[in-house]
């Protein structure tokens, strides 16, 4: 049926549509600006309640930044990763597409076991999600909350970029993927993005 | 399909045809039968969510006294409803209407079916993410329901769930209900945000050729706007269900006080979906009533740019009016001044509304069929939910009736008397493309006038029992003094709300019947322009023949001077000039 339909729409003439190299490059966006209020919201409330505490820890000195730069560092090396494998999709060259897909999903694996690591050392230190030994509880459950709900887009990610290899495999000419392969590098940049704000938020500030 | 036809939609027609039972009438990724899934949903829901009214209604009118035919479920009380039932009963009551009625109703059923055949396309732009939106739905359905055989019963903290009385079991005294009701609404939500990405990816674009914004129909513009609402609201609830059941679960304490968390937290996520959900409820209910007016008039519709920009500034207005939920909750006055000053202004986009459906009914010929009595009901009872609506947008006024029936009686004019009515309406004018048959006439209106009659019985006098200081959700009006001289308008609103439930048995009779023994429907009806009536009736699978409409009009062209029908289909092309542009 979803080859039938993108058959449909890739013949049929259409008024004045925004994306007209795909539809789902339009959801995508869509979905990503609902997946921005979620976040927000998550965000906002951690906001609003650091703000009236009278208690809250240092971030900086609670949580140590040292591996969460790297972490950050990470992140942002696999969003040029993504740039580069769609770079070479355009350009024809699948095998090094691939290869660079497969260094972003590489990414992606990392930054989500060193922050299984940073996890199990924060937890081992005492930062519960209902309590922790320097103050306000809800620094402990704002940051797994917020951290946590980014690590599953972060794992989510890692699924769809390996689903994007099988499929560029799966298709003869690699201008056939390009289209699908832009979308995913869409959802990547964002989640990139996200942690930007996460690291500022919740690390640094 | 014709042998001409383009090769994809052959392909994919003759697929279809080869589709089974399955893959036709249960995971469909067709439109219009997920919009017919959507609308069966909630019209089953729709009977659990009245039954539990009644309840709430029997207890208020005859405090204390067995409930007629619950003897035998409520066997240790005999049939009488406890207070922990009662609180049960008006929480699931509101729960289910909201998000299990009324919105898999208008924004589902109508949607899914309304988009598509309006514009011009063949189906959404994500046949499967659509299919998958009404199963996510539909689970989440289930999962609600299921609350209700759960030990300690269904959740009980009001549809709001205001913290710290949802986010503590003793308060209540219910587990596993609250649970559910926060993974309900969680796995709801996630629906929903499918079937906006659906909706939004449509309407921007797959609109047929000529079918530019503004020669959209009002309701598509409408259906539009509640979809970016969905998009941008849902989550905040999303995101603030999950904050509570972490609360309920893993002894977090976003909204306890004891913690260092703040109730107030929670109201401000709960209204800041809770607000631009109101209009979710009602612009398609909007949209509708703009769609069947102009018809039924045979006039255009009046202000089609002003109708269009109206529903967009409500869109907008809806984000920063959510505090006048608030205002009693504790709050700046200046902020609350705001949020009075931005409440008072959402009036005008709505007076806008309302005096161009009076001016499109203004001179017409009026046809009294039973769409158009369900329209007419709309926009008269939304006049009296909206004018309700601005008393308590006035802070002094609101410190004085909030809580009380005055605020029931305002919902119930706008959910009830605008969303419902709007969604009968909608059901009656499109039922013939829906199902390929005429609805009984005779039924519609035994099922229009008593619904109108006892609905105003039933929610009228709560304006004045409210005002009279009755709160909303108490167990015992005779418990209190100074409410028992007007306890008999509890009686009469009660035996109103069991007319306004009997009423709606022509309208099940009528679907039904209709649906396999109705009248089969010409392919327009009503003489309408739209292009959802050039389809046969039913539209087959992809909708359209080998290729698109094209549109060459404005959507309400009626009684056009210069030609001889008193319509002119949006496909029918220019006579003298070329390129004239009509709106």
């Amino acid at each position: 049926m979803s080859a039938a339909t993108h058959a449909t729409h890739a013949v049929e003439p259409a008024e004045t549509p925004l994306t007209p190299e795909s539809w789902g490059k339009l959801g995508m966006w869509i979905f990503l600006a609902g997946d921005a209020v979620g976040f927000g919201t998550l965000l906002a409330g951690y906001g609003i309640m650091r703000a009236s505490s009278a208690d809250w820890p240092d971030p900086y000195a609670a949580l140590g930044i040292n591996l969460t730069a790297l972490m950050t560092f990470l992140l942002i090396c696999s969003s040029v990763t993504m740039v580069k494998a769609l770079e070479w999709l355009g350009k024809g060259d699948k095998r090094r597409a691939i290869n660079y897909l497969l260094f972003t999903a590489l990414g992606g694996t990392i930054f989500v076991s060193l922050q299984a690591y940073e996890w199990t050392h924060l937890i081992h230190r005492g930062l519960l999600i209902n309590g922790n030994p320097w103050g306000a509880a809800l620094f402990g459950t704002s940051f797994f909350l917020v951290t946590g709900f980014h690590g599953l887009h972060v794992t989510g990610g890692v699924i769809y970029l390996l689903s994007m290899v099988r499929w560029i495999l799966n298709r003869p000419d690699p201008a056939a993927s390009y289209n699908a392969v832009e979308i995913a590098g869409l959802y990547w940049h964002f989640v990139d993005l996200v942690w930007i704000m996460v690291f500022t938020f919740m690390y640094l500030l | 399909m014709s042998a001409h036809a383009a090769t994809a939609h052959g392909h994919a027609t003759h697929e279809h045809h080869d589709l089974g039972f399955l893959r036709t009438y249960v995971f469909s990724t067709d439109h219009k039968m997920i919009a017919k899934q959507f609308l069966f949903m909630g019209l089953f829901m729709f009977v659990i969510g009245g039954l539990l009214a009644l309840l709430v209604r029997w207890q208020l009118a005859w405090p204390e006294t067995p409930v007629p035919g619950l003897a035998g479920i409520l066997t240790e009380t005999g049939g009488v409803l406890e207070p922990s039932q009662y609180n049960m009963a008006f929480t699931m009551h509101a729960t289910i209407m909201v998000f299990f009625v009324i919105m898999p109703i208008l924004a589902g059923a109508f949607g899914n079916f309304c988009i598509p055949l309006m514009i011009g396309a063949r189906d959404m732009a994500f046949p499967t993410l659509n299919m998958l939106s009404f199963w996510t739905t539909f689970t989440a359905g289930l999962v609600m329901l299921a609350g209700f055989f759960v030990p300690g019963g269904h959740a009980a903290a009001g549809w709001t769930s205001y913290a710290p009385l949802s986010s503590v079991v003793q308060y209540t005294g219910v587990n596993w209900g609250q649970n559910i009701w926060c993974i309900s609404l969680f796995t709801m939500g996630i629906g929903s945000m499918m079937g906006s990405i659906n909706y939004i990816t449509t309407v921007i674009n797959m609109r047929a050729p000529g079918m530019s914004l503004f020669r959209m129909p009002l309701v598509v513009w409408s259906l539009f706007i509640t979809a970016i609402l969905l998009l941008l609201a849902l989550p905040v609830l999303t995101s603030g269900v999950a904050m509570l059941l972490f609360d309920r679960w893993l002894g977090t304490s976003w909204f306890l006080p004891s913690g260092g968390g703040e109730p107030l937290l929670w109201q401000h996520l709960f209204w800041y979906f809770g607000h631009p959900e109101v209009y979710i409820l009602i612009l398609p209910a909007m949209g509708i009533a703009s769609e069947i007016l102009p018809v039924f008039s045979r006039k255009p519709i009046f202000g089609y740019h002003a109708m269009a920009f109206s529903m967009i500034a409500i869109a907008f207005l809806s984000w920063i009016v959510y505090g006048h939920h608030m205002f009693v909750s504790g709050m700046n006055p200046a902020l609350g001044m705001a949020f009075m000053v931005t409440t008072m202004i959402i009036a005008v986009p709505s007076a806008i509304k309302t005096f161009n459906w009076l001016g499109t009914l203004w001179g017409g010929r009026i046809q009294f069929t039973v769409p158009m009595l369900n329209a007419l009901a709309f926009v008269s009872m939304f006049v009296i939910g909206g004018l309700s609506g601005i008393f308590m947008a006035s802070t002094p006024v609101d410190i004085y009736i909030q809580d009380t029936y005055f605020i029931v009686a305002h919902i119930h004019y706008v959910v009830f008397g605008g969303s419902i009515f709007g969604a009968f309406a909608a059901i009656y004018f499109w039922f013939p493309k829906m199902f390929g048959r005429l609805t009984n006439t005779a039924l519609g209106h035994l099922h229009f006038w008593p619904s109108f009659v006892f609905f105003n019985l039933t929610f009228f006098p709560m304006h004045i029992i409210g005002v009279g200081g009755q709160m909303r959700r108490i167990y015992n009006p005779l418990q209190y003094e100074f409410l028992q001289h007007q306890q008999h308008w509890n009686v009469i609103i009660t035996i109103g709300a069991i007319g306004l439930g009997i009423s709606q048995i022509p309208f099940i009779v009528n679907f039904f019947w209709s649906m396999v023994a109705g009248k089969p429907a010409p392919l327009n009806p009503w003489n309408s322009t739209t292009l959802e009536w050039t389809a046969a009736s039913p539209p087959p699978h992809l909708n359209w023949g080998p290729t698109l409409p094209t549109v060459y009009r404005g959507p309400y062209e009626y009684s056009v001077p210069e030609e001889s029908a008193d319509f002119s289909p949006q496909t029918q092309p220019p006579r003298a000039v070329a390129g004239a542009r009509r709106h």
